[in-house]
């Protein structure tokens, strides 16, 4: 046993940590730092400086782009990329759409689809979610209907995230409304120039519009576009979950709050010491590191499994790293909008937005530490909430 | 980065888990506390025939050259077993002591009677004015011609009733907080001067309080450099601490399978109380304060034998706030889950609430170290 990093490990640190640094922009360096969301142009600039170097999809198999690092090497260039910080490529390319297609697609769809997602020329969004289709995800409705090459697709998506940006959708689907409900889902991918899609946006709780609703009206997908077989979408679906070990925790992100917050505590004076020097405040510090540790640790564990066991099998351990990773992303978030104090309360979305570089409050940092703690409240939510890894946790680990 | 065992640790693993399973179940350990002193000195000598005693001694004096990995294995099996025997003090808090900061003739003398399990030792350091803090030692020594004079009460010194051997903390120079001036000595627990007054504590492990007046012990007596003691202290209760972190997972571990257990038998309204949503959320959340204890007692078995001393002291003060906080959760709450039951005497989960509530003060509780790490400045760097 030994829980260090390998002397090539530490090397490989050090070698994505200096291309970080020298390779994203000035300019959307200073927007990551500030904690301003980044539009999609800027995105589209960055993923292509890092697919130029390979390393836009290292995860995914090597024929197809991955870069063949191991799990540990993974973890590493993610913490790095949350550390550094430089933004983190669309989540729905990378670890959704991508792996699925390499693991169900054809040798068309591989070759068509594959290159154009890792260089982001196709953004992918994803359907899933209905407006009574949230936790309970295999109710969907949205239907899909043969008509010679085509399905004919009719209904309603919600929270279809980046879909103004989007090129592509990859959605779920109902082609058979007689089958038990997990087995008549289908997988389609449903180019977003297609007539009859109609996109309405949703303003979150930052006051920010990343997500949106998709109303779908007599959408014609090419029947080229199925995943895998007809119906059986809910297994590729499924595949997913508990597949993404490396980075579900985003030990990363949370590591960089805490250290920002250190930083910024600093140059905020309470009378007439810094608040960096408070003991409660170093208290309350210390106690989100130590949590912050053991799920690095447990991140580790979960990891060094992965790469022992020969199963496909998801790990239920993932859920607790969903868990306490998202209340922890959380934590952070609300402790730097803590040393903000009253220079959090200012609204500037323009600012936030990424509209205009600078502020005209002083402290130009703080204006996005309150939008930040908001938004964060959304990753206890997605991806399966807190509380249904809670009953995944309790059925496949303790047998409840 | 690896997690795996060795094919030696592996062994040791299976040998000491398959002692525990088979002379450490509820009922068995019940026999053993009702032994004299508390604890079985059969069991003992089983330890001493696995070279359980010998386990962090070098091979030079007669060991097994086992680090902080080996002893994870076995405290982690004590935890699971709520083992009472002594092994705390006279292996890991005396051996250290030993190992660290032994003469060659003391380690030559000692170690070899502790590893054949003919001696028992305790480790009279803590005090009552002291709380948690280490350099804070008001008995005293002082030089009179060949010998050394000890004076001062020892508190809370775990297998202090047992012991045939002390290794005593005091002041040679310096105020009473002072890093500088603190010395080890070795002292006969049944020297003249040396009375004992043993208790036992919440856990159902023996402790006593220790008094010297007047105690004269010879110059050899003495254990490393007069005066310089307290680097050593901290590092082998570094080391203990870890080893107590450990022994902490096995104990939740045991727990909350045990409550687990219970949630699948016991009916109530007619059903398995554990299809309750409310009472799975519950034992989830025991889980999960489980595996994260158990990633800092790795982490912090990892950083127990780091030289770097302010290195070693802030992980070992994160791995036990963490080990505090789950040990707190997963004891009440595996009480919780039980119901009416779990607050009796002969429901086992009650026993290891008792025990963590104890590993959770020992070396120090929860606030004392999250204080100590926020004044170190954490583990995150501001740079």
């Amino acid at each position: 046993m030994d829980l260090r990093y390998t002397e090539e490990e530490l090397a490989f640190r050090d070698e994505v940590r200096a291309f970080f640094k020298t390779a994203l922009p000035a300019d959307i360096r200073r927007k990551c730092e500030l904690g301003q969301r980044i539009s999609k142009d800027e995105m589209k600039r960055w993923v292509r400086i890092l697919f130029d170097k390979g390393w836009a999809t290292p995860a995914w198999a090597k024929d197809w782009g991955g870069t063949g690092w191991d799990a540990v090497k993974q973890y590493i260039y993610k913490e790095e990329m949350h550390m550094s910080p430089v933004p983190e490529p669309i989540s729905f390319n990378v670890n959704m759409i991508g792996p699925v297609l390499i693991a169900f697609g054809t040798e068309e769809q591989k070759k068509h689809f594959l290159p154009k997602i890792a260089s982001l020329d196709y953004w992918f969004c994803q359907g899933f979610s209905e407006p009574g289709s949230g936790s309970d995800l295999a109710s969907l409705r949205t239907s899909a209907v043969r008509d010679g090459d085509h399905y004919v697709v009719n209904g309603q998506k919600l929270w279809t995230s980046t879909a103004h940006h989007a090129d592509w959708c990859f959605m779920l689907v109902r082609t058979d409304p007689a089958a038990k409900k997990q087995q008549g889902i289908s997988y389609l991918l449903m180019d977003m120039k297609t007539p009859g899609i109609t996109i309405r946006p949703i303003v979150t709780l930052d006051g920010h519009h990343e997500t949106n609703e998709m109303f779908l009206d007599n959408v014609r997908v090419p029947v080229a576009n199925l995943v895998g077989v007809e119906n059986k979408g809910w297994d590729y679906a499924k595949f997913l979950l508990g597949h993404e070990r490396s980075g579900i925790a985003r030990v990363g992100v949370s590591k960089y709050r805490v250290r920002r917050a250190k930083q910024l505590a600093q140059t905020v004076m309470i009378g007439d010491q810094p608040l960096a020097e408070e003991p409660r405040f170093r208290e309350r510090v210390a106690a989100i590191e130590v949590e912050l540790k053991a799920l690095e640790m447990t991140q580790m564990r979960v990891i060094s499994e992965s790469m022992k066991s020969q199963s496909d099998k998801p790990d239920p351990k993932t859920s607790i790293l969903k868990i306490k990773g998202s209340e922890l992303q959380q934590a952070a978030a609300e402790l730097l909008m803590e040393v903000a104090a009253y220079d959090a309360l200012e609204c500037d979305y323009d600012f936030l937005r990424g509209l205009r570089a600078t502020a005209e409050a002083d402290r130009d940092w703080a204006l996005t530490t309150a939008p930040n703690a908001y938004f964060a409240r959304h990753v206890s939510i997605v991806g399966g909430s807190n509380e249904i890894q809670h009953n995944i946790v309790a059925k496949a680990i303790l047998g409840l | 980065m690896n997690f795996d065992l060795s094919d030696e640790q592996r062994m040791l693993k299976d040998s000491v888990d398959r002692l525990i399973a088979d002379q450490y179940d509820f009922e068995s350990r019940k026999r053993h506390a009702a032994q004299p002193d508390g604890w079985s000195r059969d069991i003992w000598g089983q330890f001493a025939e696995m070279g359980l005693l010998a386990l962090p001694f070098s091979e030079e004096d007669g060991g097994f050259g086992g680090g902080p990995v080996e002893t994870m294995i076995v405290m982690e099996a004590f935890g699971r077993g709520l083992v009472l025997e002594p092994y705390l003090s006279t292996v890991i808090l005396c051996g250290n002591l030993l190992r660290l900061g032994g003469s060659p003739e003391q380690r030559a003398e000692l170690i070899p009677q502790i590893a054949g399990g003919e001696l028992l030792m305790a480790f009279a350091h803590g005090e009552a004015q002291a709380r948690f803090d280490l350099a804070d030692v008001a008995a005293t020594a002082r030089q009179e011609g060949d010998a050394w004079v000890l004076n001062g009460a020892k508190r809370y010194v775990v297998h202090g009733d047992c012991s045939d051997r002390l290794i005593v903390s005091a002041r040679v120079s310096g105020g009473r907080r002072d890093r500088d001036g603190i010395a080890l000595f070795l002292v006969d627990a049944r020297a003249p001067g040396v009375s004992r007054r043993g208790y036992v504590m919440q856990n159902g492990m023996r402790a006593a309080d220790v008094n010297l007046a007047n105690v004269r012990v010879p110059a050899e007596a003495l254990l490393g450099a007069a005066g310089k003691a307290l680097p050593t202290i901290e590092r082998v209760v570094d080391i203990a601490t870890a080893a107590i972190c450990t022994e902490a997972v096995g104990s939740m571990e045991r727990a909350t399978d045990i409550t687990v257990e219970y949630l699948k038998v016991r009916k109530q309204f007619g059903v398995t109380i554990g299809s309750f949503q409310a009472l799975q959320h519950r034992a989830v959340d025991m889980l999960v304060a489980v595996e994260q204890a158990r990633s800092m007692a790795m982490f912090a078995t990892m950083m127990a034998d780091e030289e770097d001393s302010a290195e070693r002291a802030k992980s070992i003060s994160a791995a036990k706030v963490q080990i505090g906080k789950s040990a707190k959760f997963v004891g009440t709450q595996g009480v919780q889950l039980h119901g009416g039951i779990g607050v009796t005497e002969e429901c086992q989960v009650g026993h290891y609430y008792r025990h963590l509530t104890v590993l959770e003060m020992l070396f120090g509780d929860t606030d004392h170290h999250l204080a100590a790490l926020a004044r170190a400045g954490g583990l995150v760097g501001a740079a």
